[in-house]
């Protein structure tokens, strides 16, 4: 046979591996195949995560005879959530950078210890002081940490591990190993109050408004390009189902005392990071800089400023974290916080996060704190022994993750 | 054209044993939408110095590494014997096994370990599974003494300067007992002096134990130096093999060049306009040799709605030059640079892009993609900032723009939210560019384009730098493949071992000269 003399001749394996025949139309978008049916992997790792969460809830439901899920029980469920899944906003921004930050549950010590401290009879500090102490100090921190892993290179997972066991220290020297009250009563707030039920009906309707608008805009949007496959069927349900859980859950919140304070702060958390790590420029950089640091960095990203602004931000929500936990406590102790930073990773890689950076949302992050919580609220009304419960929750993490990879191996 | 000529092979007479050591015949080997090798013919005689010539991406490492088992039978077409035994390598140590040893440009010993344990590495001396680290050092010890080499076993190969690993690469190949050396580019990173060492060692292996070379280079003055004989590759097939003494480098360039270049070019109908870009005496050091120059004093000046074709083989520095000109070198970086005359400091890939500088990097999945990412991700990430909005993003604008850049660059996807890793590479290719032209450039560096994608897609970018340079784009397009360069540059610039030496018209450049100019024979280019 005759040769073109012009046909391209490459003897380079990695460069010539990548000439892939041109996909099919089915593998244009990752999908997964169950029985005769293919699903697009992304929202297949949602929904098991979604029918995880409600398949642990019935049990639970169940073997407490309905105690877990009534109004009490699941306000309390809700305010558990809130420590770690505030954590686990931010830890998912530095995980998505390929990141890790291990020193948040100490963090979360120190700064209660701060914060105890400053509220103390003998210093006497007002609610907003002590509040602003204890952030500046968090991001103090944590941004000091940031730039250690950003600018000098040392690997996060040292750095932060440092910190785990540095501020443990901090906060047993402050405290000098016993437990400070919390004293003042707006701060104590933070952690153990309701907003009135009539507030938290217009949340209810304030949040169907905005899933009936975002659904319309992204409906007109998706039309605008082209992609037009929802019907006015799948429209309705976009809205519908989002807003009856809105709706039944602050119901349900209702039926107790009202909406719990730190709930509400997580909510305003996780829309603030569903907003930046979605919406903004900077978010799209987290991903780019996780997904591919070269590549970032040859489209002018600054890849290091970057690192080191998210450990800034997680730092503030460390802060935030420490707050709403010494304040549902009542009090500063020595042992405040300890391992939660693992249950914030967890949360993370549970919620479909990839520790390799680049994959992750605020959404999955939050529902994995929610199962986090859920196991160990669930397990402590079955009266399970501390020890199974550790078991459990390690088996659980390992598994959640395995089936994972499973996945992405298909897929 | 027909292969009759194209597959010839010259008999020889004296050269030290008649009877082939290795033939390998009719070898064919087609990566997915590319044929690498087209019925290569190639023999080696027992303790023969025989050289394997051509273009870069002539196929001389596929057909090497196919020699060494990386490319296991039956990957390939075609039969290669052994002393008249025909062999079917499935692995590396299938190859080592038979007495082969393949010694790659990028060396593969473990800089952590020493020089003992890298030789002997995976075939360490035990009893019982414990290591008998006396008797490793003592036979790592012949081994280095056989060579004449003054090192000590226990010595950890990152104190080692890579003339000294080379040789120790060497040592291990004959820990194997190698017949036949395979050395790919081994004087790439030599010094002269380290240069005349490993060829005294090459020349007493081959007199005292009958070792036979196979040596890739592409510096012909060794070439002609050290072969008995000279094989020349070209797209894939065996151009000819003849012994070096009725060769010269004049020959031997035109059999690695000769071929027609125009077909799937267009014709290039730009006019140019004032200089846009100028970089003067741009020097970068290697950030891991101390004192070596990757790239030496080199100037240039684009025009706008110009092409400048930047030729060299590999290692010529190329990609250093366009990293350090767009602040990503990793090296200590000097010169000058000048954007429509004006003299701007570059430290960053973000002040490049500041000043109208686009960069589509070679190997589009280290440098070039979030592969994870959907296409307009990736369309948009170097300019977001100027699409999208500052802070905020507005993924109605993003789509806008992705949309008419898929439309214009025929990107083959679902839409622009397909996964960009699913792409074919022709088309992944199209999204790297895509990215960079939503920067508004004045100046676009192209690096490697084409790189393994298929003919219809090369055909579609090269219409497209066209296209670009007849908007007013200034335009520098680094290449290994020569007609590439020829076919679409309006000057074309060669670099050799990090100078400038040579720079033509696109009237006068002819693939002979550049070639010359490229491996460092100035000479033959005049």
């Amino acid at each position: 046979m005759s040769h073109q003399p012009n046909e391209p001749v490459v003897d380079r394996p990695p460069v010539t591996a990548d000439v892939t025949p041109a996909p099919t139309e089915a593998e244009l978008t990752r999908q997964t195949r169950i029985g005769g049916f293919r699903v697009p992997t992304d929202a297949l790792r949602a929904y098991t995560m979604l029918f995880a969460l409600v398949a642990i809830w019935i049990y639970f439901n169940y073997a407490t005879d309905g105690i877990f899920l009534d109004p009490r029980n699941f306000s309390n469920l809700m305010r558990q959530t809130a420590v770690t899944g505030v954590l686990a906003v931010g830890m998912l921004m530095v995980i998505v950078t390929g990141n890790i930050d291990l020193s948040v549950g100490s963090l979360v010590g120190f700064i209660g210890g701060v914060a105890a401290t400053a509220q103390a009879a003998q210093n006497g500090w007002g609610l907003v002081p002590t509040i602003f102490a204890a952030i500046v100090v968090a991001v103090g921190v944590s941004q000091a940490q940031g730039a250690l892993v950003a600018y000098a290179n040392i690997p996060a997972f040292i750095v932060t591990l440092g910190g785990l066991l540095a501020w443990r220290g901090f906060v047993l020297g402050m405290t000098r190993g016993e437990t400070i009250p919390i004293t003042l009563p707006g701060f104590k707030a933070i952690g153990q109050q309701f907003v009135t039920r009539p507030i938290g009906l217009a949340f209810a309707l304030l949040a169907v408004a905005a899933i009936v608008w975002m659904n319309l805009r992204r409906h007109r949007a998706r039309q605008r390009y082209g992609l037009g496959k929802t019907g006015a069927l799948g429209l309705m349900l976009s809205i519908i189902v989002p807003s009856l859980v809105v709706v039944l859950f602050i119901r349900h919140m209702n039926a107790s005392e009202g909406i719990p304070i730190p709930v509400i702060i997580l909510i305003v958390v996780a829309l603030a990071g569903a907003f930046l790590t979605q919406s903004t420029t900077f978010g799209r950089y987290l991903y780019a800089i996780g997904g591919n640091p070269e590549a970032a960095r040859l489209s002018g990203i600054n890849v290091r400023n970057h690192i080191w602004a998210v450990f800034c931000i997680m730092g503030v929500l460390a802060g935030v974290a420490s707050l709403i936990y010494t304040a549902r406590v009542g009090s500063a102790s020595p042992d405040a916080g300890n391992l939660l930073e693992l249950d914030a990773i967890a949360a993370c890689v549970i919620g479909g996060t990839s520790l390799m950076g680049g994959r992750g949302t605020v959404f999955g992050a939050c529902l994995g704190a929610l199962f986090m919580a859920s196991l160990d609220n669930g397990m402590s009304l079955l009266n399970v022994q501390p020890y199974s419960q550790y078991i459990i929750k390690g088996a659980i993490l390992v598994t959640a993750v395995g089936l994972d990879m499973l996945g992405r191996k298909q897929g | 054209m027909t292969n009759t000529t194209a597959n010839q092979t010259i008999k020889t007479n004296g050269t030290p044993d008649a009877a082939p050591f290795l033939e390998m015949r009719d070898i064919t080997k087609t990566f997915p939408g590319v044929r690498a090798l087209d019925g290569v013919t190639f023999d080696l005689k027992r303790g023969e110095f025989h050289a394997l010539v051509g273009e870069n991406g002539a196929g001389k490492s596929t057909l090497m590494k196919i020699l060494g088992g990386v490319y296991p039978y039956p990957e390939y077409g075609g039969e290669i014997r052994i002393e008249g035994a025909l062999k079917q390598f499935k692995s590396v140590r299938d190859a080592e096994a038979a007495g082969i040893a393949v010694i790659y440009q990028e060396l593969s010993l473990i800089k952590e370990m020493t020089i003992g344990e890298n030789i002997f590495l995976g075939r360490e001396p035990r009893r019982l599974g414990v290591i008998r680290w006396d008797e490793l050092y003592s036979r790592a010890r012949q081994l280095l003494d056989s060579l004449r080499l003054p090192l000590d076993p226990r010595t950890p190969i990152r104190n080692l300067g890579i003339g000294q690993q080379q040789l120790v690469e060497i040592a291990k190949a004959l820990s194997h007992e190698a017949r036949l050396l395979v050395l790919d580019e081994p004087t790439a990173a030599l010094t002269g002096a380290e240069v005349e060492t490993l060829f005294g060692i090459l020349n007493e292996l081959r007199e005292t134990r009958g070792v036979g070379m196979i040596y890739i280079s592409h510096k012909l003055d060794e070439v002609f130096r050290m072969s008995d004989r000279i094989t020349v590759l070209r797209d894939g097939r065996t151009v000819g093999t003849e012994p070096a003494s009725a060769l010269n480098e004049t020959k031997v360039i035109s059999r690695m060049v000769g071929r027609e270049v125009g077909d799937i070019f267009p014709t290039p109908d730009h006019e140019q306009g004032g200089v846009v870009f100028e970089a003067r005496d741009i020097t970068v050091e290697d950030p891991n040799v101390a004192g070596k120059k990757l790239v030496d004093g080199v100037s240039f000046a684009v025009r706008r709605g110009e092409v400048l074709g930047v030729a060299g083989l590999m290692g010529a520095g190329r990609s250093d030059l366009l990293m350090a000109i767009f602040g990503a070198h990793a090296g200590r970086t000097s010169g000058e640079v000048r954007v429509e005359g004006a003299r701007v400091r570059i430290e960053s890939p973000a002040d490049a892009i500041r000043h109208g500088l686009g960069f589509v990097t070679e190997d589009r999945k280290r440098f070039g993609l979030v592969l994870d990412q959907t296409i307009l991700n990736n369309m948009t990430l170097a300019g977001l900032a100027r699409i999208s909005g500052r802070f905020v993003t507005n993924v109605d604008r993003e789509a806008a723009e992705g949309n008419r850049s898929m439309r214009e660059l025929r990107v083959k996807a679902n839409s622009v939210f397909t996964v960009a890793g699913t792409l074919s590479g022709g088309n992944q290719q199209k999204v790297v560019l895509a990215k960079w032209l939503l920067t508004n450039p004045r100046v676009l560096f192209l690096d490697e384009p084409t790189r393994g994608i298929d003919v219809g897609a090369k055909q579609e970018i090269y219409a497209q730098i066209n296209q670009l340079a007849k908007s007013g784009l200034a335009i520098v397009l680094v290449s290994s493949e020569l007609p590439e360069v020829l076919g679409l540059s309006d000057r074309v610039l060669v670099l050799h071992e990090g100078r400038v030496t040579g720079e033509f018209t696109r009237n006068n450049a002819t693939p002979e000269k550049v070639m010359a100019c490229a491996t460092g024979n100035v000479q033959h280019a005049a």
